[in-house]
């Protein structure tokens, strides 16, 4: 009896897990998502909890407790911060997978080893692999996101770092196989932990070379990476729940790794094993060219006196949370009849959506924010193309220069605008080293300084009224 | 004996599945999506249950309740930003 109420709870949560997903094509109806979701997980948790070989309570009660004492605070992190809470909860569920399948391990080891035939063996294998390097990888990239001072921002590279990280994948995969055909050899105990330790050191230096302009992708990588180690686990554990729920977490990961990976022009292989920083700089391009500044009266009378203005935000538009003062720019200007939009470009920001999220947090509607597909063939009726604190996305050079790191990357054709206002923190080229030629333009004007304070003022200037 | 080969029929079409709807989900909530589906993965919670409540010996049961914590974080973190992040998604 116990076991039919599992299995049709098991059936019912992966139909509303579908019904979850599938919600979320629509932000009118995402939040029915939600409910789908929560109501499929209790489901779950409900029928498992009752079954009768659960004898033990107190420490299911007690990890609950835990997981909300820890779990609410972190779902109340400021929205700049959800890049970093995202990759801390995929080493969460990196850890789980690799503790649940040590768990596995050490239990058939010692109390049924009859249970540890080859086949579920390599399940248990690919668990503990898959679960502990998406642990430390992730636990690096949430370090290296909230700039945590020991772990090194800019990528970390050394020759002979592929073969390195190669070889210790390689060597985790061999112990796993002689573990997986020897289970219950007296040895095999420390080199199932010696695997562990691998995967643990490998999930480190999978990471050491990534920056930032890469954790978009990086990100998305490892959520198919903890789908993949939840599959793993529905095979060691004979669970099927747990192999629909990781496969549709893996595919997630899945799609939004190609998705990252095609809006910057490169391959897996190439952000996990190609560092970005390393490349070598292009000929500065516009060299003899200047920055041509404008004073923010100027910048002010441009934008009120445009019909059309796109607003390409990037990651320094985060970094400086301007996103409130951007939504007074965007109030100031739609009062005066100006159409303003958002151009998103995929890889803006530190994950998949970054600007999107942070742009409705400052209350703009979505229906103002537009993809860069669709918004290039209109860039050329654009009045006023403002960039906060974007780069790289909106670099002309990606279109034709060979030797760039970016050649070939799909941009914002934020320089085909009439006139092209760029607010930038600083005279440093952006996170992949390149010259920006965009900002040395006939038709830009440079604004420097930080994101929010310029866009107050322009803000202020536009209130003030005192330009006519 | 596990059959094996049904989990893996099962995989296969899952992560169909699983292809055919993320690829229709709007690119306003990819941020969501993610902490959605680490909301719903974090599902391995069913297999810490298990293994933090069975009669097992005591270490093992701890492994388990190790895990159960931090799949349970997940689960509520995942679904409540989730619901916090599209709250704030107005057409108007």
């Amino acid at each position: 009896m116990t076991y039919a109420i599992a299995q049709l709870a098991a059936v019912l949560a992966t139909a509303l897990f579908i019904f979850s997903l599938h919600w979320m094509n629509d932000p009118k109806t995402a939040r029915r998502g939600v409910v789908a979701g929560v109501t499929g997980m209790s489901i779950a948790v409900a029928a498992t909890w009752i079954q009768p070989e659960i004898v033990h309570h107190g420490w299911i009660v007690l990890a609950i407790v835990a997981g909300f004492i820890v779990g609410v605070p972190l779902s109340r992190v400021p929205l700049t911060a959800v890049p970093q809470r995202t990759a801390l909860s995929h080493a969460f569920g990196g850890f789980a997978a690799g503790v649940v399948g040590t768990a596995e391990y050490f239990l058939g080891a010692g109390e049924n080893p009859a249970q540890l035939t080859a086949f579920r063996m390599s399940a248990i294998v690919a668990e503990v692999i898959l679960g502990f390097l998406t642990f430390t990888g992730s636990l690096m990239a949430a370090g290296k996101l909230q700039e945590v001072k020991w772990i090194p921002q800019r990528p970390v590279t050394y020759p002979g770092q592929n073969v390195v990280n190669v070889g210790v994948l390689v060597i985790a995969v061999a112990l796993g196989v002689l573990v997986a055909v020897h289970p219950t050899a007296a040895w095999s105990g420390q080199v199932f932990s010696a695997i562990v330790g691998l995967a643990v050191l490998f999930g480190v230096l999978l990471i050491i070379p990534i920056g930032g302009a890469d954790m978009p992708t990086v990100i998305s990588i490892l959520n198919s990476y903890a789908g993949l180690s939840a599959v793993a686990m529905g095979f060691v554990l004979n669970n099927k729940l747990l192999v629909t729920a990781g496969a549709l977490d893996g595919s997630s990961g899945l799609i939004l790794s190609v998705i990252m990976c095609r809006a910057m022009n490169r391959s897996f292989t190439n952000v996990l094993f190609g560092a970005f920083g390393t490349v070598q700089k292009t000929a500065a391009l516009g060299a003899q060219k200047v920055w041509k500044q404008e004073t923010v009266e100027g910048a002010a009378q441009l934008l009120e006196q445009a019909s059309h203005v796109v607003v390409v935000p990037g990651y320094g538009m985060a970094v400086a949370q301007a996103q409130h003062k951007v939504r007074e720019l965007y109030d100031q200007l739609t009062k005066r009849g100006v159409t303003v939009q958002f151009a998103i470009h995929p890889v803006a920001g530190r994950m998949p959506g970054h600007m999107n999220v942070l742009l409705a947090e400052a209350d703009i509607p979505y229906t103002a924010l537009v993809e860069m597909e669709e918004i290039n063939p209109e860039m050329q009726q654009c009045d006023v193309a403002l960039v906060i604190g974007a780069n790289d996305v909106v670099n002309p050079a990606a279109r034709y220069a060979k030797g760039s790191p970016i050649y070939g990357m799909p941009i914002i054709d934020a320089d085909k605008a009439k006139t092209v206002l760029a607010i930038k923190r600083s005279k440093n080229p952006g996170f992949a080293g390149i010259d920006n030629e965009l900002y040395v333009q006939d038709n830009t004007w440079m604004l420097f300084g930080d994101a929010k304070a310029v866009i107050g003022e322009l803000v202020k200037q536009l209130a003030g009224g005192g330009l006519h | 004996m596990i059959d094996y080969w049904s989990m893996l029929f099962v995989l296969v079409l899952a992560t169909f599945i699983g292809l055919g709807v993320i690829r229709r989900v709007s690119r306003l909530l990819y941020t969501l999506l993610m902490s959605l589906t680490n909301a719903v993965s974090a599902i391995a919670v069913v297999g810490s249950i298990v293994v933090a409540g069975a009669d097992y010996p005591g270490t093992i049961r701890i492994l388990g309740a190790v895990a159960l914590f931090a799949s349970m974080t997940n689960i509520v973190s995942g679904f409540l930003i989730t619901d916090r992040m599209l709250k704030m998604f107005k057409k108007q």
